[in-house]
């Protein structure tokens, strides 16, 4: 059992995964980010690798990806900075990308090193699923590792089916048709897809992702799911000040 | 068809659909759905209406006899220039228009570059009374004022892509973006033979309109159907690809696309995507694509706004890669020296886009040869940088 089955098994709800963008507000932040997420208590991690073209994300993750890619980040350098880890944290982190910069590095090479630096899943929403059917899912069966997809209110209920019964772990569901950091509140509609989707009984445990951005979205995606994703938001309250006061300050007044 | 598309949406090793999930459901209608409405007779009966009467097709073949005479070929010109709007574009606009409204969407997005396929999208929505919202880099709605205002004129919304180069790559991320935003009652009208499949086959086969006026023209005239040479500038590819399309598969005829060096390809301000580029993914599909060795996108340059693009289509990079196909890149000097050569011997004025297509005489062996050069554009829209330049 991985990192993310564990963390699903001993805990059923208000689960809360934390987006942050490797390389970003600076270089070398990525080990005190984790650190102190980990002090405050959150409970997944998922670490953006940075692209220079990310068409599913707004105005907040694409600077902060810009700043991250002249800053200096890359692959080489981000499992540099991964190496030692497990050392610091057990909580359970995923990577979350873009095809390209995987696809230059090398998947082969890539797995071997999440598996190097001991982190959990992946989440690249560009890869098609017969990709990742070829290409990872044997190694990813075999070492135990979680390949995350998403799902929206737009993906048919065939298609969810198809989606679970190919990835473990968990199933990140995008609140809305959206890119990252739009609105926060839920309609009718969305309530109805969120309950839909508890209605199918996947195998697969759910957290919502996209618009969650204070305790009272927070709170809400977690009546439908198994708990939230914030992304935007976080990156928009370190991208300035102290780092561990400012995250510590965040995750307080998400959890408070 | 060993050139053309599989039914995975794959030419070779290149093509698929690389896209988030939001885009998923969009993509798969299109996927499932084009093929049946583009093959229905009531749907080539409408686009070919429209190709008629209002774009004015068939375009002439053209004989060029004092370009001919210099080079000693004969070279004719295929003139898309000739279109409603002053370019290819309009072929692919008006069928994509048609299938937008088969599949009930009421809204159409387009990204441009140079603007003659904002232009083209903004004439087709104004024809059919959709609305219409452009992106546009904001480094080219500075070089291409004209068609801006054009767009505006028609009824477009003009919207600035400010990120990353601020040209054509940005616009396309922008459009993606308004795409997943609003995916119900929206259609994204993709300008050239990239992005998912199944975009790149669809505005292929839109624009195979051009090869397939050439098979009877030059049968007329030469009698053959086929050419020695056809050559045509690539940016995204799509005319190169609608001059290519029934050809293809005869291996009599030399494929030449022609893509923009910028500066040069030693430079680091180039759109040189055989020559700098190498396998990856963007906008939706796998392809060749200028970046660095970590997988971030490089920032093209070349004069020309509708050939300044880090990727070519799927197509492109398989008859590259298979060698069906030659790519030669020209800097903009040489094209725009080509620009002047076709003004002064034949009194037209091309697309620089265009005018790097007819930049390559020297470098193929084709004396006394039958060459089509595609002339996908009017430079009309370009006065000013051609005024900029000024060596004429
Ligand atoms: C006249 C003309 N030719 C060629 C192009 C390049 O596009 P493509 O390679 O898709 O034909 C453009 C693009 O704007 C254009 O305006």
């Amino acid at each position: 059992m991985n990192r993310i089955n564990k963390l699903f098994k001993d805990k059923k709800d208000k689960i809360l995964s934390i987006y942050f963008t490797a390389g970003y507000p600076n270089l070398n932040d990525t080990t005190e980010i984790i650190k102190t997420l980990d002090e405050c208590g959150v409970d997944l991690i998922e670490i953006g690798m940075p692209f220079s073209d990310p068409i599913a994300d707004g105005p907040v993750i694409q600077d902060s990806s810009n700043v991250a890619i002249d800053n200096g980040m890359n692959l080489n350098l981000l499992f540099k900075q991964l190496e030692e880890i497990r050392n610091i944290t057990d909580i359970p982190i995923v990577l979350m990308g873009y095809v390209n910069p995987v696809y230059q590095f090398g998947y082969e090479k890539f797995i071997k090193n999440i598996l190097e630096c001991d982190l959990d899943g992946l989440i690249l929403p560009d890869l098609p699923l017969d990709d990742y059917i070829n290409e990872f899912k044997p190694i990813f069966d075999k070492e135990n590792l979680s390949f995350i997809p998403l799902i929206t209110p737009n993906t048919s209920k065939e298609r969810i089916r198809q989606i679970d019964d190919n990835s473990n772990g968990f199933i990140y569901m995008v609140s809305s048709s959206s890119i990252t950091g739009k609105k926060s509140s839920f309609d009718d509609k969305q309530i109805q897809y969120f309950k839909d989707v508890k209605g199918l009984s996947l195998k697969n445990p759910t957290i919502i992702g996209f618009g969650i951005s204070d305790k009272e979205s927070f709170k809400q995606a977690c009546k439908y799911s198994h708990g939230a994703i914030i992304g935007t938001k976080f990156i928009k309250e370190i991208s300035n000040g102290n780092l561990r006061e400012s995250i510590k300050d965040f995750i307080a007044s998400i959890r408070s | 068809m060993k050139y053309n598309v599989n039914s995975n949406g794959f030419y070779g090793d290149f093509g698929g659909a690389y896209i988030p999930e939001m885009l998923f459901s969009n993509i798969d209608e299109l996927k499932k759905n084009y093929l049946r409405i583009v093959e229905k007779d009531s749907f080539t009966r409408e686009f070919n209406f429209y190709l008629k009467k209002y774009v004015g097709r068939p375009t002439p073949l053209y004989y060029a006899k004092r370009l001919s005479e210099k080079y000693g070929s004969k070279i004719y010109l295929k003139r898309e220039d000739l279109c409603h709007t002053g370019a290819h574009k309009i072929n692919n606009t008006i069928g994509q228009i048609l299938l937008a409204r088969e599949l009930k969407k009421t809204k159409i997005i387009a990204e441009t570059g140079a603007g003659q396929h904002g232009v083209a999208t903004a004439t087709v929505c104004a024809l059919m009374g959709m609305e219409c919202v452009i992106y546009m880099g904001e480094v080219d709605i500075e070089r291409q004022r004209p068609n801006v205002e054009r767009m505006r004129i028609l009824g477009a919304e003009v919207r600035p892509a400010t990120s990353g180069s601020r040209t054509l790559k940005d616009a396309t991320n922008e459009a993606m973006r308004h795409w997943i935003n609003n995916p119900d009652d929206t259609h994204y009208i993709i300008g050239s033979v990239v992005g998912p499949h199944p975009y790149p086959d669809m505005v292929a086969r839109f624009q195979s309109v051009i090869s397939e006026e050439l098979l009877g023209q030059l049968k007329k005239v030469e009698g053959r159907d086929y050419p020695d040479f056809v050559i045509a500038c690539v940016g995204g590819g799509s005319n190169a690809a609608g001059i290519f399309y029934h050809y293809l598969d005869n291996p009599k005829v030399n494929l030449v696309g022609v893509e923009a060096a910028g500066l040069g390809v030693s430079t680091d301000k180039s759109a040189a995507t055989t020559k700098l580029g190498k396998k990856g993914v963007l906008h939706g599909s796998k392809t060749l694509l200028m970046q660095d060795e970590n997988g971030q996108v490089t920032e093209p340059y070349s004069i020309s706004a509708g050939l300044d693009y880090p990727g070519i289509g799927p197509l492109h990079a398989h008859l590259f890669d298979s060698n069906r196909g030659e790519y030669i890149s020209v800097d903009d000097d040489e094209a725009m020296n080509a620009g002047i050569e076709l003004s002064r011997l034949e009194g037209i004025i091309p697309a620089i886009e265009t005018a790097h297509a007819f930049s390559v005489f020297d470098k193929l062996d084709m004396k006394g040869k039958v060459v089509i050069v595609n002339l996908s554009g009017r430079g009309d829209k370009d006065l000013e940088t051609y005024i900029k330049w000024g060596k004429y």
